[in-house]
């Protein structure tokens, strides 16, 4: 599923998306980022509703190329900035967490298996 | 090839960026991705630890043909038993740092799980001495 897709099933508004276009077969949806650090993350996007620099920057170390913002957080410009640095797509949602993964899921995408 | 980076406690806006940088420089060398991941991991968690809980700390990373050693220590209050902070879901951490997405009481464990070999110790009102091996074969 490619960027442009996922943020059309969100409701979303696509904030940034990096030249490099990714396509996503899994999603992980998270507040607690210990729990993200903990899974091998390979085309996965993060759907969370910790609205944080920390969440870019665990995107970041976890190779995860895309964040989902639920239940209509406001990005910053400081974490706009920092997914840019990455090459991070940010996805800005109205909907909850519940509501975003289950679409998502509907549509193909799968979970993380530990 | 070694390299140093100084943390800032109490920092969470330049948290994470030290690992961030270690992770660039390792991609250079180019290692295999899951060991890449696992050492960007165990430093990020490492890092969080200081930003958490210390005054500063230094991370200093020395990349080998066929290891990578790398120790963060930290001044700061310690650790008072060591034992009870491995168990998964113990947590000294305040609010703040919950509200950034840890604090659960997972970071140690995460480190060691994303580590070959790992020793802490810690003096408690002195500082803390985290010690990480990875064994590895990089590609140049």
């Amino acid at each position: 599923m490619d960027i442009d897709r996922v943020s059309e099933i969100v409701n979303g508004e696509l904030l940034f998306a990096p030249d490099i276009p990714n396509r996503y077969t899994s999603a992980f949806a998270s507040d607690l980022m210990s729990d993200v650090l903990r899974y091998y993350m390979e085309n996965t996007l993060l759907i969370t509703g910790l609205c944080t620099l920390q969440a870019i920057r665990t995107a970041e170390i976890s190779n995860i190329s895309c964040v989902i913002f639920a239940r209509g957080k406001r990005v910053s410009n400081e974490m706009i900035q920092l997914a840019k640095e990455n090459n991070i797509a940010v996805i800005e949602s109205g909907l909850t967490v519940f509501d975003i993964s289950g679409k998502l899921y509907q549509n193909g995408l799968k979970p993380i298996l530990g | 090839m070694k390299i140093e980076y100084y943390i800032e406690g109490g920092n969470f806006s330049t948290a994470g960026s030290a690992s961030s940088e270690v992770k660039k420089t390792l991609k250079q060398f180019n290692i295999s991705p899951l060991l890449l991941r696992k050492v960007a991991v165990a430093l990020y968690e490492a890092e969080m630890n200081v930003v958490a809980h210390a005054y500063r700390g230094i991370m200093s990373v020395d990349i080998q043909p066929f290891c990578i050693w790398v120790v963060v220590e930290d001044e700061g209050p310690g650790i008072e038993d060591i034992g009870k902070a491995m168990e998964e879901g113990f947590s000294t951490a305040t609010e703040e740092v919950r509200q950034m997405g840890f604090g659960a009481g997972m970071g140690l464990p995460n480190i060691k799980k994303n580590s070959d070999e790992m020793t802490l110790t810690s003096t408690p009102g002195v500082g803390t001495r985290l010690e990480l091996s990875y064994f590895v074969k990089l590609n140049n």
